[in-house]
C-alpha cells in the first residue's frame, strides 16, 4: 500500500478496546538487533547502509505480519509524511531525519513497525491498545524469532544482542505503557509517583514534551536497563507497577470526585465548552482539554465510546495530522484554525456533560451518586 | 547558562530524569539536543547522554586513545565522542573498564534473556564451559579436588552435547 492508503486507513491499536484502556491507552514493546558483520548505522558509510537495507528489508517484508504493508525508504518519503509516522508512534524523530540507506516497514493495521537502520540496523516494535504488555511481547518475539531465520543477529553470549548505545545493550528492549493520569496530576500526586516508579528503575517521560509536566496528562513509563534481566522479568515488573499506577489513578479519580466534584465538573465542563465552541486552537491547548473530556467520560460525564475519539483527537490534532488533512502547506495560525475546526466538527454531536447534582449545593462540595 | 555538551552556545533545552533516586539535570543547546535526539520522546534516557559525555560521567577512564577496531576502524577517542560503538567487533575491542559502565549503566554486566535459536545451541554451551573451566582451577588451586572432579564431569558432558549439536547441523 502507498504512504495516502497507509495514513487513511484507522489506526488499529486506537480504534480497539484494550484491558484497563480508560488509564492505559496503549501498551509497546520494541527491541533493537543489529546484523553481524555490518557497521552499525550511525558509523557505516553510506554504500554499506544501502547494501544494510537491502539484505533487511526483504526479510522483512516477507514476514507473514507483514502480508499487508507498507515500506518505503525514507529518501522516498515526504517530510510531512515523516512527521505524521512520528505524531503516531510509528518511527522515532531521529529516524524521520534519516534519507537514503534507511527504511521502514510498518503492517497496515500499524501495529508493528519496522525500522531499519535508525541507531541500530533493526528497531521493530509491536503496539497494542491498553494494558497488554505480554501479549505485545508475544508478538514481537514472534517478529524477531522469524526474521532470524533470515537474518544474523550480532550477539555475544556474555553481553546479549550487541547495539551501538550500551544503554541497549542486552535484551536490546524496551517496553512501555501510555498512561492517561488526570486525576494524579490534579490532585497533584503525580511527582511523588514519578519519584517513587523512578527508585524502581523504570523511566518515567512526559509523552509529548520534555520534562515531567506531561502535556494532555499523558505519561509514558518504561524500563531503564536492558542487562542482567530475563525480558519476561521486566515485562512483569513493568506490569505491576502500572497495575499499581492504575489503582492509585483510579483512587485520585475518585476522592476527586467526592471531596471536589465542583472542580471536575467544572474543568470538564470548561473543556467541553471550549473544545465545541473555540475558532483557533494550538495542540498544546487541545491536548489538555482533550484530556479533560477523556477524564469527564472516564467519570460518567460522557458516553464511554467518547474515548476512542478523544483517543484519535490526541493524535489527530497533532501539526502534521492538521497539515496533512489540510492537504497544503500551513502557517501556525492557519494551523490552529484548522485544528479548532476539525475537533469542533468531529465535537457536533457530543451532548453536554451530564453533571450529578450539579445545582444542589452551590458553593460546598457536591454530592455524588 | 551554556550547554553542557558544546560549552558554546546558550543552553535552551533543560532536562531532569530521576533515575534510581539520583537526580540528573542537563542543559543543551538546541543544536546538541537535536544532534543527541532529545526532541524524540520514546527511546532516550539521560544515560544515552552520559555515556557520550567521557570524562565528566561516570564512565571509567581507559587510556587508550589511540585504539582502533580492527573491524570498523573506530578508535576509543570517536566512542568518547559519539557514546555509540561503530559495530559489534567494538564491544570486543574496548571490552576493557566496559564493565564498570555496563554495571553502572545496568543491573549487571552479563545478559540473562533471549538467544537467538542459531546461536543457542553453540554460544551458550561454549560460554558455560568457558565459566566451569575457570571455577575448576580455583577449585584445583584450592585443593577442592571432590569439586573439581564434579565440574570436570559436568564440563565433558557440555562438551560431548556442543559435539553432538555440531554434527547435527
Amino acid at each position: 500500500m502507498n504512504v495516502d492508503e497507509f495514513l487513511k486507513s484507522p489506526m488499529d491499536w486506537v480504534e480497539t478496546e484494550g484491558p484497563h484502556r480508560k488509564i492505559v491507552m496503549s501498551s509497546r514493546v520494541r527491541f533493537a538487533r543489529n546484523i553481524r558483520g555490518f557497521a552499525f548505522p550511525g558509523w557505516a558509510k553510506k554504500a554499506e547502509r544501502q547494501r544494510v537495507l537491502e539484505v533487511i528489508r526483504p526479510a522483512v517484508e516477507q514476514l507473514p505480519e507483514m502480508a499487508r504493508c507498507f515500506s518505503a525508504t525514507m529518501d522516498n518519503l515526504a517530510a510531512i509524511d515523516k512527521q505524521v509516522l512520528v505524531e503516531r508512534h510509528l518511527i522515532s524523530r531521529e529516524h524521520a531525519a534519516k534519507n537514503v540507506g534507511s527504511g521502514v516497514v510498518i503492517n497496515d493495521l500499524g501495529t508493528i513497525s519496522v525500522m531499519i537502520n535508525e541507531e541500530d540496523h533493526l528497531r521493530m516494535q509491536a503496539l497494542k491498545s491498553g494494558l497488554q504488555l505480554k501479549e505485545v511481547f508475544n508478538v514481537l518475539d514472534k517478529v524477531d524469532t522469524e526474521l532470524e531465520e533470515h537474518l544474523e543477529y550480532a550477539f555475544s553470549p556474555r553481553l546479549g544482542y550487541l547495539t551501538a548505545c550500551p544503554t541497549n545493550v542486552g535484551t536490546g528492549m524496551r517496553a512501555s505503557a501510555m498512561l492517561h493520569l488526570p486525576g494524579m496530576v490534579i490532585s497533584e500526586q503525580i511527582n511523588q509517583v514519578i519519584q517513587a516508579v523512578s527508585k524502581l528503575g523504570l523511566a518515567v517521560r512526559g509523552l509529548y514534551g520534555e520534562g515531567t509536566e506531561a502535556l494532555g496528562n499523558v505519561f509514558q513509563i518504561s524500563n531503564q536497563t536492558t542487562l542482567g534481566e530475563k525480558e519476561s522479568d521486566v515485562i512483569d515488573r513493568l506490569n505491576k507497577v502500572v497495575l499499581q499506577l492504575i489503582e492509585h489513578e483510579e483512587n485520585a479519580r475518585l476522592s476527586l470526585l467526592e471531596k471536589k466534584p465542583r472542580l471536575v465538573y467544572d474543568q470538564v465542563g470548561r473543556a467541553y465548552g471550549i473544545l465545541t465552541n473555540a475558532r483557533t486552537m494550538n495542540s498544546k491547548e487541545a491536548l489538555n482539554l482533550l484530556s479533560l473530556v477523556r477524564m469527564g467520560v472516564e467519570v460518567g460525564m460522557f458516553p464511554s465510546a467518547v474515548q476512542i475519539t478523544m483517543d484519535e483527537l490526541f493524535i489527530l490534532s497533532q501539526p502534521a495530522h492538521v497539515q496533512k488533512t489540510a492537504n497544503r502547506k500551513l502557517t501556525a495560525e492557519e494551523r490552529d484554525a484548522v485544528r479548532a475546526d476539525m475537533i469542533r466538527e468531529r465535537l457536533k454531536n457530543l451532548e453536554r456533560p451530564r453533571e450529578e447534582n450539579a445545582e444542589s449545593s452551590p458553593n460546598g462540595p457536591m454530592k455524588t451518586v | 547558562m551554556l550547554c553542557d555538551i558544546c560549552k558554546k552556545s546558550e543552553a535552551t533545552i533543560h532536562l531532569t530524569q530521576i533515575v534510581e533516586g539520583k537526580m540528573f539535570k542537563i542543559d543543551l543547546c538546541a543544536a546538541c539536543a537535536k544532534a543527541k535526539g532529545v526532541q524524540e520522546a520514546a527511546g532516550f534516557s539521560i544515560g544515552d547522554l552520559l555515556a557520550g559525555f567521557g570524562p565528566s560521567a561516570e564512565e571509567p577512564q581507559t587510556e587508550t586513545p589511540g585504539l582502533r577496531c580492527p573491524s570498523c576502524g573506530m578508535t576509543q577517542a570517536d566512542f568518547k565522542k559519539m557514546g555509540r560503538f561503530g559495530c559489534a567487533e567494538c564491544w570486543e575491542t574496548f571490552a576493557d573498564g566496559l564493565s564498570q559502565l555496563l554495571k553502572a549503566m545496568h543491573k549487571s554486566d552479563r545478559h540473562l534473556g533471549k538467544v537467538p535459536s542459531r546461536a543457542a545451541h553453540t554460544l551458550v554451551i561454549s560460554e558455560k564451559i568457558k565459566d566451569l573451566s575457570a571455577e575448576l582451577q580455583k577449585a584445583i588451586q584450592g585443593e577442592q579436588y571432590e569439586a573439581a572432579a564434579a565440574i570436570r564431569d559436568q564440563i565433558r558432558s557440555l562438551e560431548a552435547k556442543l559435539k553432538r549439536g555440531q554434527t547435527l547441523t
